[in-house]
């Protein structure tokens, strides 16, 4: 098995699966307010989804849509080949949904919970009682399984959340906001756990504003803005788009400034230059330009001390793209 | 400008089409039932009311067993009495009924949906493959059945009281009657159970929701009364003294005070346990032209004289609920 890593260990994004959801001008409308102005949103199967954009953008109104919670004023969804708003319950047997604020009967205990959704979704006493356990278990709660859920920590009631979607085992997983109020550590072992169902094949779209998060697990994000999607692609792609590359290579070296300055300026896809102390220069390039950078400090006759690369971050490209929207929405 | 157009049309259409909705409208429904009464069974606030519902069933019955030993004989309907016999300081226990059906019903709905709301459960339920339908649906057939449930068993209870305390079995017009007054019963606490439901749709906060419903009640066991005698005058004045014109305010009063459940609930139980009353209102000499004053009406002749009352009963509580069914499939779910 291990012999075939270097071709098994590249994702499949270029022989790209099969549309799982697909949107075309779809819009919602409450009354004057667009809530979702146009929508064009294509995901594929196995592919982890972002859905950016500030509080209010439009993001749950169309997570909503695709399930079939909401109507659409105009425009079409298709969401695994069903129409969500005439087939909500093909869609929804098959998609789970993790909403943004999570409640559960406090009263009832963690099984208990489950055990309703479980009779929900038409799954027999049987096979509930076997797969809500290990559901359960899997998410790090097997000690508390039969205890209230009113005795649950925030970060608790949120994995018995995805254990309540492993347990529809379902073919694509929404997800609304589902880092907010996590702290640093349980943040990050939920976006472990987002890869590890993604590795299953299981297609997740999410919707988040805490954009650094979201980076680190999303192979395809979409900006939105006031209803519309903005700007969608993988973040690499954005960042040439929105920032013309948004790579910045710190270079510490000692030599004649104005030389080192000029050899860096020359080499290809460099955009600025700039001398931000005595012997460090930054430069704003459209790819990761160290060896370059570092053959022209030696061939300019200059001594290279240190190398240093950012690589774009969505921060950068959201606040880029949407100085004007944050701008509106923070008054 | 035109391009957009031309790619709006070919969109729009599957939207047109999406009025109809595949896929059964109760799908999950005995789900909910279950998870609902489960929920009313063990919930602490029904618990309490069903013990004051046993203890006023044990207190009256027991008082007019009291009263009643001595012409256990010569009442053919001495079981029914048991439920409509008032002895001092206790009222009838029909009276009881008529005060603390309406509370439970309330309590057991003023919190169906919001509470859903409050507790965030709404969009998570409603994302697993169900309608709405089913959830609504089996909220009221939860605590219908709730109801149904508690008061078969107080029904049950004051007729074995009966059973050892009278030394005799009840007849079968007396079953049969008194059957007819428990579904009279539990159709009354429908109306307040979907009335519940409505105020729980339509207020986010159960608070507001449960002093709306409980207002309304307060307003038709109290209010409505003395209202209707005003109105009657408004609507049928007396002006010349005629037998005609006091007729007609007489039972435009009456038609008014029909309006209220409470009224129907309360005519409906008499009509049916007491099988001498022949005529709710006033009894004109026609009616009772060669009629045994005291003499008991066969079932039928009774289920004829309360069959409007039973039916608006029931009615009212289809039509509260198919509000509360409309109000709940226009609300938004985001929350």
């Amino acid at each position: 098995m291990s012999v075939v890593t270097a071709s098994s260990r590249t994702p499949p994004t270029k022989t790209q699966g099969q549309v799982v959801i697909e949107t075309s001008q779809l819009t919602k409308r409450y009354g004057k307010f667009t809530a979702v102005d146009n929508l064009n949103l294509t995901v594929h199967r196995g592919e982890v989804f972002g859905l950016l954009g500030p509080n209010g953008a439009g993001k749950t109104t169309t997570i909503l849509m695709l399930l079939g919670l909401t109507e659409p004023t105009s425009g079409s969804v298709r969401v695994l080949g069903f129409d969500p708003s005439r087939e909500p319950l093909d869609v929804k047997a098959r998609v789970g949904y993790l909403p943004d604020a999570i409640g559960f009967y406090d009263e009832l205990t963690a099984r208990e919970n489950l055990a309703y959704i479980a009779r929900l979704n038409g799954l027999s006493q049987a096979e509930a009682a076997k797969r809500i356990p290990a559901a359960i278990e899997r998410m790090g709660l097997g000690e508390v399984i039969d205890h209230p859920v009113a005795t649950f920590s925030r970060g608790m009631r949120q994995r018995l959340g995805v254990a309540e979607l492993l347990l529809k085992q379902p073919e694509i997983i929404i997800m609304d906001e589902p880092t907010l109020g996590l702290d640093p550590e349980a943040a990050h072992n939920f976006l472990n756990m987002i890869l590890q169902l993604k590795q299953e094949g299981i297609t997740i779209l999410l919707s988040s504003h805490l954009l650094h998060q979201v980076q680190q697990v999303c192979d395809r994000v979409g900006l939105f803005s006031n209803g519309r999607m903005m700007i969608s692609g993988t973040v690499a792609d954005l960042a040439q788009r929105v920032l013309r590359g948004g790579y910045r290579i710190t270079v510490q070296a000692r030599g004649e400034a104005d030389v080192l300055k000029r050899a860096l300026l020359a080499l290809p896809g460099v955009q600025k230059v700039e001398q931000t102390q005595p012997e460090t220069f930054v430069i704003h390039g459209a790819h990761d330009l160290r060896s370059d950078a570092a053959s022209a400090v030696v061939n300019a006759g200059g001594k290279l001390y240190g190398l240093d690369v950012e690589a774009p971050s969505l921060d950068e490209i959201y606040s880029v793209y949407f100085k004007e929207a944050s701008n509106g929405a923070g008054s | 400008m035109a391009q957009a157009v031309k790619v709006q049309s070919p969109a729009a259409q599957p939207v047109s089409q999406a009025r109809k909705r595949k896929g059964s409208p109760w799908t999950g429904l005995w789900a909910v039932v279950a998870k609902e009464m489960a929920d009313h069974l063990s919930s602490v606030r029904m618990q309490i009311l069903e013990v004051l519902i046993l203890l006023t069933a044990v207190g009256t019955v027991y008082a007019v067993m009291q009263g009643v030993r001595q012409t256990v004989g010569q009442d053919p309907f001495i079981f029914l009495r048991l439920f409509t016999t008032a002895r001092e300081p206790l009222p009838a226990f029909i009276g009881f009924l008529s005060f603390l059906v309406p509370l439970i019903a309330i309590s057991m709905s003023f919190d169906a949906v919001n509470g859903e709301f409050n507790r965030r459960t709404m969009s998570r339920v409603l994302a697993q493959p169900i309608y709405r339908d089913a959830l609504l649906m089996g909220k009221f057939l939860a605590g219908f059945f709730t109801l149904a449930l508690v008061l078969t068993a107080i029904w049950l209870l004051v007729m074995g009281m009966g059973i050892l305390g009278l030394g005799l079995p009840p007849s079968g017009e007396e079953v049969a009657r008194s059957l007819i007054f428990l579904v009279a019963t539990i159709f009354y606490g429908g109306i307040w159970l979907a009335l519940g439901m409505v105020f729980s749709v339509v207020f986010r906060q159960p608070a507001t929701a449960a002093l709306g419903a409980l207002a309304v009640w307060l307003f038709f066991t109290i209010f409505w009364g003395m209202l209707t005698s005003l109105l009657a005058r408004l609507i049928s004045p007396v002006t010349y003294g005629t037998a005609q014109e006091l007729l007609r305010q007489i039972q435009t009063e009456q038609a008014l005070s029909r309006i209220s459940p409470n009224t129907l609930y309360v005519e409906a139980t008499l009509g049916i346990l007491n099988p001498a009353i022949r005529s709710f209102g006033i009894l004109l000499p026609t009616q009772l032209e060669g009629a045994i004053v005291g003499a008991p009406l066969p079932l039928a002749q009774s289920l004829m004289l309360i069959w409007p009352q039973l039916t608006g009963l029931i009615a009212a509580t289809i039509l509260l609920f198919a509000l509360a069914y409309v109000l709940f499939q226009r609300q938004e779910i985001r929350a």
